[in-house]
């Protein structure tokens, strides 16, 4: 990886981390007030979220025949199976369950809130399992 | 009652920082496909990570060792992201949550499990799968929220 290409990595990263933070997404007990309807803020979230990244995969590989840095524009991996609907189910049992998801278990840290540390293990916990399990 | 709540004053704390939340979350999920072409989900750091130190066929997949470096990268800018965030609004107390330690790990644990499992999680089918439009994601969307939705409210139930 080129020093570029990572720093500029890290500053998407910032941005998104940023922006997590300023939404009170590292706060589960924000997520969970909108999963129990006592707030919808998350629906704005993921709402302005959705729509900035539509513009950008729609618009920029027509804008540039490739990315700033070089490489290639990639395509989110998605297919409709067995795995997506049981694994998406039981993601949503987990999220529901600690008001905490990938994303912002990593940036709550930069936060302060160390506790997370535990949701950050339990998913990597899980993820090691889910990998153990499907090389057997 | 929640219902009525809801309808009457749907953003008890206000919608100006969520909407504009959403959109910064965007905007790093757009720069980076800017300048690297890159799709930043964020559950896939939790699996490419381990392959630094396995070396079980699943974990040694080009997928994953490919994408190992950039993931720990864009994770560490989350972190940094969020430190800034902290500095500018945080007022000097650190972040924190009343939700049990056992009870992040263990839904920590099946939410990582699950968002492995069913290839992506709230940034990578919610934003990025949403985002390229993706019919699948969308009902990955659809089937998370509902199970979460579910449980959120049972276990106010069962523990409140």
């Amino acid at each position: 990886m080129s020093i570029a290409k990572g720093l500029a990595t890290l500053a998407a990263g910032a941005v998104f981390g940023f922006g997590l933070a300023l939404s009170g997404m590292i706060r589960p007990e924000v997520v969970l007030s909108f999963l129990q309807l006592q707030d919808l803020g998350l629906a704005l979230v993921m709402g302005g979220g959705v729509v900035v990244t539509l513009l950008a995969y729609k618009l920029l590989p027509r804008l540039l025949q490739k990315p700033l840095l070089g490489g290639t524009f990639g395509m989110h991996p998605s297919d409709w199976n067995r795995d997506t609907l049981r694994g998406a189910a039981l993601f949503g049992v987990g999220w529901g369950l600690t008001g905490v998801c990938p994303g912002p278990a990593i940036a709550g840290l930069g936060a302060g809130n160390f506790t997370l540390l535990w949701a950050v293990l339990g998913i990597a916990l899980g993820a090691l399992a889910q990998g153990w399990m499907a090389d057997r | 009652m929640a219902v009525m709540d809801i309808l009457q004053t749907p953003f008890p704390l206000g919608w100006q920082h969520y909407l504009l939340g959403g959109l910064c979350v965007g905007a790093g999920v757009a720069l980076l496909f800017l300048f690297t072409g890159r799709i930043g989900g964020m559950s896939s750091v939790f699996s490419s990570t381990w392959s630094f130190a396995l070396r079980r066929p699943f974990f040694q997949q080009a997928r994953l060792v490919d994408s190992r470096g950039w993931r720990l990268a864009y994770a560490l800018g989350l972190i940094g992201g969020a430190l800034a965030w902290w500095l500018w609004r945080g007022g000097g107390v650190p972040e924190s949550t009343d939700v049990p330690w056992w009870l992040l790990l263990v839904g920590g644990f099946i939410a990582g499990y699950g968002a492995r499992l069913g290839h992506g999680c709230t940034s990578g089918h919610g934003i990025c799968g949403l985002g390229s439009l993706q019919w699948p994601s969308a009902l990955a969307v659809l089937t998370f929220m509902a199970t979460a939705f579910l449980t959120a409210n049972l276990v106010t139930r069962w523990i409140a």
